[in-house]
């Protein structure tokens, strides 16, 4: 406007007045970042942020040469390899970021955790966190199975097959998973689908109901910082708090290339349904601690099928994950909750213990 | 006037809140029904031969060795016993479906993906498989092997 004083251009003004830029800017400039001693692991989620945002990137250009058929996807993907330039590059970069993607967002998730952030007013935020945990896993599975390729189509089997087990719904479900009853080129085109439309649309949506939420609450301060004192320093979010983000996603960028460079994706065999499952099949590593616990589970427990125990287990876990800021009620009036601390220590212990297990023994015997 | 609007008459607001309820749900039944059965896959009919003949011939097949082939829809496996017996039998694991192989080095039918064994009548011996594997019946007729569902 006429009498304003700001040290803006034309450009500024004429865009302030039509689309409201001051108002963005107060919000910008009053979000603040507290600093302590766990003031690292906010950089987390917006590392998690950009690997996702490297995804849609580059499963957009991977878009342009890929076919979702049985007769032709492997077929694609192996010109793309061989002849596309920078194809290797492009679908390396896909493949590494997504993994890249689960673990940053597997130490937000619990870092998140064993500092109880979730607790009030942020439990909303803590389910739409979930939530896209299990959109990012959604994400891994149906990516897994699009190059169509021998170990991915038996992987595929054993996942699908697995939610057959679940109780009552379970075969219903799997058949609609899976597009039949057979793991075939009808459920690569439906986990197409699902990959690059669904999954993405769905996500959009979430994470955007998780950053609003993150932008109204502000960074949690952890109850042991608060406590000691802690927490009464803080940081502009813009520009410092961003720049170090910014060192962080560049430093990711470096690394992703160099995984890209060195240990480029590779293809395999192609899937053939008349062959045997070959030596060494695999879940990716974020569903190996499952796999692993159904491989150690007997056949039979109590009466019931190992697979079905398992598989309610794990749910009842899955739950036990998203209710925690229900759960947990010391954290909510405000008093140490060792209890949950400890349970969150017992869960990391387990998943890395059964990873682990899953990629050192030898599957033959 | 009060009296009135707290009768339980029929009143206009009600009515018109009535019907549009209705209204919004028959919408919305009529929009996501056609959806959900959309999403269902149609089933295809099985295939129902009873009995094939294999693409190879009787003296291709090893002692001590197995051999996958298409049965219907699904892989099925033919071994050779190391006495030289033939059997077949369903290669689709009890477990998680996953397809089975032959083991030469144990002499019996292994499942890669979580490691179970059966053995040579299909008897689910050790790992996760919960049942045995299908049996089919094996017949030489000169140098054909015809495999069929039923003894
Ligand atoms: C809008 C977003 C996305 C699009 C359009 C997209 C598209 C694609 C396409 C076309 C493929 C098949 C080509 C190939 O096998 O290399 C693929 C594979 C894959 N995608 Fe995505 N994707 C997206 C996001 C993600 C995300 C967020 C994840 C992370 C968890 C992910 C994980 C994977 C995986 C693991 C593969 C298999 C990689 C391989 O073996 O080559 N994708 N994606
Ligand atoms: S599918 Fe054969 S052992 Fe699991």
């Amino acid at each position: 406007m006429a009498g304003s004083a700001k040290p803006h251009g034309r450009l500024w003004t004429w865009l302030d007045e039509r689309v409201g830029l001051a108002e963005l800017e107060k919000v910008v400039k009053k979000k603040e970042v507290p600093v302590h001693r766990h003031t690292v692991w906010y950089y987390l989620g917006g590392m998690t942020l950009f690997l996702f945002m490297v995804q849609v990137a580059t499963g957009i250009l991977l878009l342009f040469y890929y076919r979702p058929s049985a007769e032709e996807a492997y077929e694609s993907v192996q010109f793309l390899m061989a002849e596309v330039e920078f194809g290797w590059l492009i679908r390396s970069i896909h493949s590494w970021a997504a993994n890249l993607m689960i673990f940053t967002l597997f130490i937000h998730l619990f870092s998140v955790l064993l500092l109880k952030a979730y607790r009030r007013p942020r439990e909303v935020t803590w389910l739409s966190g979930i939530g896209l945990m299990g959109l990012a896993m959604g994400f891994g599975f149906t990516g897994y199975l699009l190059p169509w390729n021998e170990l991915a189509y038996f992987a595929t089997k054993v996942g699908t097959e697995i939610t057959g087990v679940v109780p009552v719904i379970g075969p219903f479900l799997g058949r609609l998973l899976r597009g039949g009853d057979e793991v075939t080129g009808a459920t690569l085109t439906r986990f197409y689908g699902i990959h690059v439309a669904v999954l993405p649309a769905l996500t959009t949506l979430l994470l955007g109901l998780h950053l609003f939420l993150v932008q109204k609450h502000g960074m949690s301060v952890p109850p042991g910082a608060e406590r000691a004192g802690g927490g009464r320093r803080t940081m502009p979010f813009f520009p410092n708090f961003l720049l170090r983000d910014l060192v962080g996603w560049l430093s990711a960028l470096a690394m992703l290339a160099a995984l890209a460079a060195y240990f480029p994706t590779e293809l395999g065999q192609k899937a053939d349904p008349f062959a045997s499952a070959p030596v060494g099949i695999k879940p990716e590593w974020y569903f190996m601690f499952m796999f692993k616990t159904l491989k150690y589970l007997p056949s039979y427990i109590l009466g019931i099928e190992g697979e079905i125990v398992g598989v309610v287990g794990f749910g009842v876990g899955g739950l036990f994950l998203l209710l925690i800021p229900f759960l947990d009620r010391r954290t909510a009036r405000g008093e140490p909750s060792p209890l949950f601390t400890w349970i969150g220590i017992a869960i990391i212990l387990y998943m890395v213990a059964l990873t682990y297990l899953g990629y050192t023994e030898v599957a033959t015997q | 006037m009060a009296e009135e609007t707290l009768d339980r008459q029929p009143t206009r607001r009600g009515f018109v809140n009535w019907f549009l309820g209705t209204s919004a749900v028959a919408f919305l039944l009529s929009v996501f029904y056609p959806v959900g059965r959309y999403l269902i896959p149609p089933t295809v009919a099985e295939s129902t031969a009873g009995t094939v003949r294999l693409p190879f011939k009787a003296d291709d097949v090893k002692p001590n060795t197995g051999q996958i082939f298409k049965f219907g829809n699904r892989p099925a496996i033919l071994v050779r016993t190391p006495a030289g017996e033939l059997r077949a039998f369903s290669a689709v694991c009890t477990h998680l479906n996953c397809t089975v192989q032959y083991r030469p080095d144990l002499g019996h039918i292994w499942c890669a993906c979580h490691n179970g064994h059966f053995d040579l009548n299909g008897q689910n011996i050790a790992g996760p498989p919960p049942r045995p594997l299908d049996p089919y019946a094996v017949n030489v007729r000169g140098k054909q092997i015809v495999v069929s569902k039923s003894t």
